[in-house]
């Protein structure tokens, strides 16, 4: 094993993510599997199948996934428009991009439900003039989850779209190709796996999501219950087991949606030739 | 007239990259646009082919005003200095693409394509490497596959902006040749910009000589090289020596022969190639000195240096006629210029 390596120090860092991975993720995770484990696969099963558990499910992934793509579909546009124009007040809105991260996801919250309720100013607007409610619905979970998505997907296309060779799009146009056929030809093959891979973690994002969302949701069983607010309420009945077998499957879920992602981003690389 | 530009001017800001350009270039030629970095020359190619506006001035191909027309209209071929190969896309889709993007009127049938794109791949003497990705494939295949995708839209002008630029020293000597040839079999007007003089004197049938936005001259190699415009044309094309006549050079110049009497400048340029140089006798009163020689291949460069002068004049001869002096480093030499150029 006395292997001689170009890169020194693989030894010590190997050993700091191991700990760090066992410290950090494994132990709490598999505690989480101890827990479930004093659940009988019947009992298990039963919660999994209770409908109110259900449907939060589909609140949560369904909302998460809706909101994943159309914060994809804005990021681009604003990831676009932040790279390719120059506009005044380009820095104050770049820097703006970044507040979902930075403030506390449960002011993003309340500022959301008092924007979208149906007297908020938004709101009012919105159920005024189509009758659409969007606090308190899913409708309302979504645009939560779009507020906190989208600077993943920003953040992501961002440096992709700077380092985009532009005399591509120049070849394009001198080989007689209209602006929409270079768009999607040429741009967007290039830029797909970038916003996959923010679409993705935005949806990882938002299903998990709690804080800015409970506000906004209001939190009624089988219409706007999320499953975080379901884990809660378990919690708060004592109810270690069931909050852990809960949690234990959307962990399941998320992984192998993500894998799932990660299947098709590979697959768009590797046909638009970029593995 | 194959292309014709009338009266350009660019200006970024305040700089001017192009100041009130005209030029005409007949059809089949392959003209090189040549000057030093800075010049103006890609913006002109850039202008030309509809990738940037000029701020004045008109664009004519094939007789056609093409001023107000967008690239895709201009029916040219285009290859850029980075090749800018679609990197998504295999080599093969890479030449097809301009075939696949026509309206659908217009548009070939696949097998058809399939047919032209292997005879353009050919044609390149690149077929085998169809299915690569562009990441996968050498600069000098890169640059080939970039001019067959060019090719492919059978455009009426070929524009190339360093294409050579970007390669190393080996493959540039052969990819030359390879241009010449293929200009020469498919005798598309083509223009290219170089900043290589050396380059432009081997490839072109016409060099076009620019500086500061400005042409300086158009003609043939020989035409630039033997009968240079101004003192920047002259001292961009090839070596050559410069005396300037206000500065004591006056009575050695007449020394070495060369006549001041109807003299139509105060500049001497002199090629190293105009100056012969013969060992003197031991008392002589030759006042040039040889300091120093190199080997140039099928050429001697030899280095000689006025008696109380710190600047070297160069001469240049074949190797054989060098040995036949049998000259040493320190050997008092006579030198006699048979050619200069006057400029003010």
């Amino acid at each position: 094993m006395a292997q001689s390596n170009i890169m020194p120090g693989f030894r010590p860092a190997i050993s700091f993510t191991l700990v760090y991975l066992v410290l950090i993720v494994l132990i709490p995770l598999s505690a989480m599997l101890l827990k479930t484990f004093q659940l009988s696969l019947d009992e298990y099963w039963a919660i999994l199948t209770n409908p109110r558990v259900q449907a939060s499910f589909r609140i949560s992934f369904g909302a998460a996934l809706i909101a994943a793509v159309v914060a994809g579909v804005f990021g681009f546009i604003i990831a676009w428009s932040l790279v390719r124009y120059s506009f005044p007040g380009k820095r104050v809105f770049d820097a703006l991009i970044d507040l979902p991260f930075a403030l506390p996801t449960a002011v993003a919250g309340i500022v959301l439900a008092t924007i979208y309720e149906p007297r908020g100013w938004i709101g009012k607007l919105v159920m005024d003039s189509t009758g659409i409610q969007i606090a308190y619905k899913p409708l309302g979970i979504t645009f939560a989850l779009i507020f906190i998505g989208l600077p993943f997907v920003v953040r992501t296309i961002e440096p992709v779209l700077q380092e985009f060779d532009t005399a591509m799009e120049e070849a394009a146009a001198s080989l007689g190709a209209t602006r929409l056929q270079t768009f999607i030809k040429v741009i967007l093959p290039n830029i797909l796996p970038a916003t996959i891979t923010g679409i993705a973690l935005a949806f990882a994002r938002g299903v998990g999501e709690y804080g800015s969302v409970i506000f906004i949701a209001g939190n009624m069983p089988y219409i706007s219950e999320i499953v975080p607010l379901l884990i809660i309420t378990k919690l708060e009945q004592y109810d270690y087991a069931g909050a852990t077998a809960i949690g234990l499957t959307m962990l399941i879920l998320s992984f192998l949606l993500l894998l799932l992602i990660n299947g098709l981003q590979w697959w768009v690389r590797r046909r638009s030739g970029q593995l | 007239m194959s292309i014709s530009v009338n009266n350009i001017s660019k200006h970024f800001g305040a700089f001017t990259a192009l100041d009130n350009i005209s030029l005409d270039i007949p059809e089949g030629e392959l003209v090189a646009l040549l000057g030093p970095s800075g010049c103006g020359k890609t913006t002109l190619l850039r202008i030309i082919a509809g990738l940037e506006q000029a701020d004045q001035g008109d664009v004519f191909l094939k007789g056609d005003k093409v001023t107000d027309q967008p690239v895709k209209n201009r029916q040219i071929g285009f290859v850029f200095q980075h090749y800018a190969l679609f990197r998504h896309m295999t080599v093969f889709e890479n030449v097809a693409f301009g075939l696949r993007v026509k309206p659908r009127r217009e548009r070939l049938g696949e097998a058809i394509i399939r047919k032209k794109v292997h005879d353009l791949l050919s044609l390149v003497q690149l077929d085998w490497l169809h299915d690569r990705y562009p990441d996968q494939l050498s600069g000098g295949q890169r640059q080939r596959i970039a001019l067959a995708r060019a090719l492919a839209v059978e455009p009426s002008v070929l524009l190339l902006d360093e294409p050579f630029g970007a390669l190393d020293a080996s493959v540039r000597k052969d990819l030359r040749q390879w241009l010449r040839n293929l200009h020469h079999d498919l005798n598309v007007t083509s223009i290219f910009v170089t900043h290589d003089q050396e380059e432009a004197m081997e490839v072109a049938s016409q060099v076009v000589v620019l500086n500061h936005g400005r042409i300086e001259q158009q003609g043939s190699p020989s035409d630039i090289y033997d009968h240079p415009a101004n003192a920047f044309v002259s001292r961009f094309i090839g070596q050559t020596n410069v005396f300037d006549l206000d500065e004591q050079d006056n009575d050695w110049l007449q020394t070495a022969g060369l006549s001041t009497a109807h003299q139509k400048g105060k500049i001497v340029h002199v090629r190293p190639h105009d100056i012969v140089i013969e060992k003197s006798s031991a008392n002589s009163d030759a006042f040039v000195t040889l300091k120093d020689w190199q080997h140039l291949g099928s050429l001697i460069r030899v280095e000689l240096v006025k008696n109380g002068s710190a600047a070297s004049v160069y001469a240049e001869m074949p190797n054989d006629q060098f040995k036949r002096l049998h000259l040493n480093k320190g050997d008092k030499v006579d030198l006699r210029i048979r050619h200069a150029h006057w400029f003010h």
